[in-house]
């Protein structure tokens, strides 16, 4: 958690004082109650809504509270193939998002077009969104989805909140 | 040859050009001037009573004469019957007769064969792009002629340059 933890020990050996900077337990909080926004575009819905369901269960890594509306959602996974009549909507969703918002691609179409090199199909959403995780796979499983979302908790960590971003970690944040 | 080829032939012996079978499926090709006639002989005889339309679809062959061809799939719910009928246009003269007239579920069907291989339908109520948007300006995307990745449109994103709501 990349807490700091200190002082007396209790009877059963727990620590009662944990001290930590402010940053980290914004950060903490952040990453710990991501809420996804629905959408589904393709075959990678399924997968996802797997991860969601009791099998998989991606509500232990407190991401499990599905919104259907963008007003009240962080997290944007674009899962499937984004046609291009799909791409203003997308745009729409993502600006009503508030901040700080974070968008997984996930699986090869929302990554890169995928086998879809074809006149309707966008080649990657990344084009007219940031996309801060992409997952790959055709559909990716949801251990593979978990692993992005993980990837994406360990991103969330690293952001300044009060400070602004220096230069070397925005670049590698955008990269 | 079927019955019902049989019959066409011999209501319509103008319009018929000619009847292929295989593994069951009966085709009828015929002009398109009696297309209309034929197809609603086809819905209106009791002997045919074709009271549904499943698909309409559209064929590019680019090396012949008659470029497109339209094809309607029919099926009879009270005699389980079907049938594909076929008719051929020119490039330079690509309008078919609509049948939305007589079957209302051709109505988005032929629009979308006018919105991917650009053939008209004369006497369609509201034929308007079904599938592209109404603004679409490159041309036919289901053509031969047409470049497999498009002429740009998937990589035109004019909506970013509007302020964010």
């Amino acid at each position: 958690m990349g807490l700091i933890q200190i002082g007396r020990q209790g009877k059963d050996g727990a620590p009662d004082i944990i001290t930590t900077t402010v940053e980290k337990a914004v950060n903490w909080a952040r990453k710990g109650s991501l809420w996804p926004m629905t959408f589904g575009l393709a075959c990678c819905a399924i997968e996802m809504i797997a991860a969601v369901s009791s099998r998989y269960d991606m509500d232990r890594y407190g991401a499990g509270v599905f919104r259907a509306s963008p007003r009240q959602s962080d997290l944007m996974i674009v899962a499937g193939t984004v046609c291009r009549r799909m791409a203003p909507v997308i745009r729409k969703i993502y600006d009503q998002m508030p901040e700080p918002k974070y968008v997984i691609a996930m699986g090869s179409c929302a990554t890169s077009g995928n086998i879809y090199d074809s006149y309707s199909v966008v080649q990657g959403v990344d084009r007219f969104v940031p996309v801060d995780i992409y997952v790959p796979g055709c559909p990716p499983t949801p251990e593979a989805l978990f692993d992005g979302i993980l990837k994406l908790q360990e991103r969330i960590m690293q952001k300044r909140v009060f400070l602004k971003q220096p230069q070397e970690v925005k670049r590698s944040l955008k990269a | 040859m079927s019955v019902i080829a049989k019959r066409i032939e011999e209501s319509f012996p103008t319009g018929f050009i000619k009847a292929v079978e295989w593994r069951g499926d009966v085709a009828i090709a015929v002009k398109r001037e009696a297309l209309h006639q034929v197809a609603s002989f086809l819905r209106e005889d009791p002997a045919m009573a074709f009271d549904y339309i499943i698909h309409v679809s559209s064929v590019d062959w680019p090396d012949e004469e008659e470029r497109f061809e339209v094809v309607y799939e029919l099926y009879s719910i009270r005699h389980r019957h079907r049938i594909r009928l076929k008719t051929r246009v020119p490039e330079s003269d690509c309008v078919v007769d609509s049948l939305t007239g007589l079957w209302k579920g051709a109505d988005f069907m032929e629009r979308e064969v006018y919105d991917m291989m650009g053939i008209r339908f004369r006497n369609h109520p509201d034929l308007r792009r079904i599938l592209m948007p109404d603004e679409y300006e490159e041309g036919y995307p289901l053509r031969k002629d047409f470049p497999l990745r498009g002429k740009g449109w998937r990589d035109t994103f004019e909506f970013l340059d509007e302020p964010s709501r």
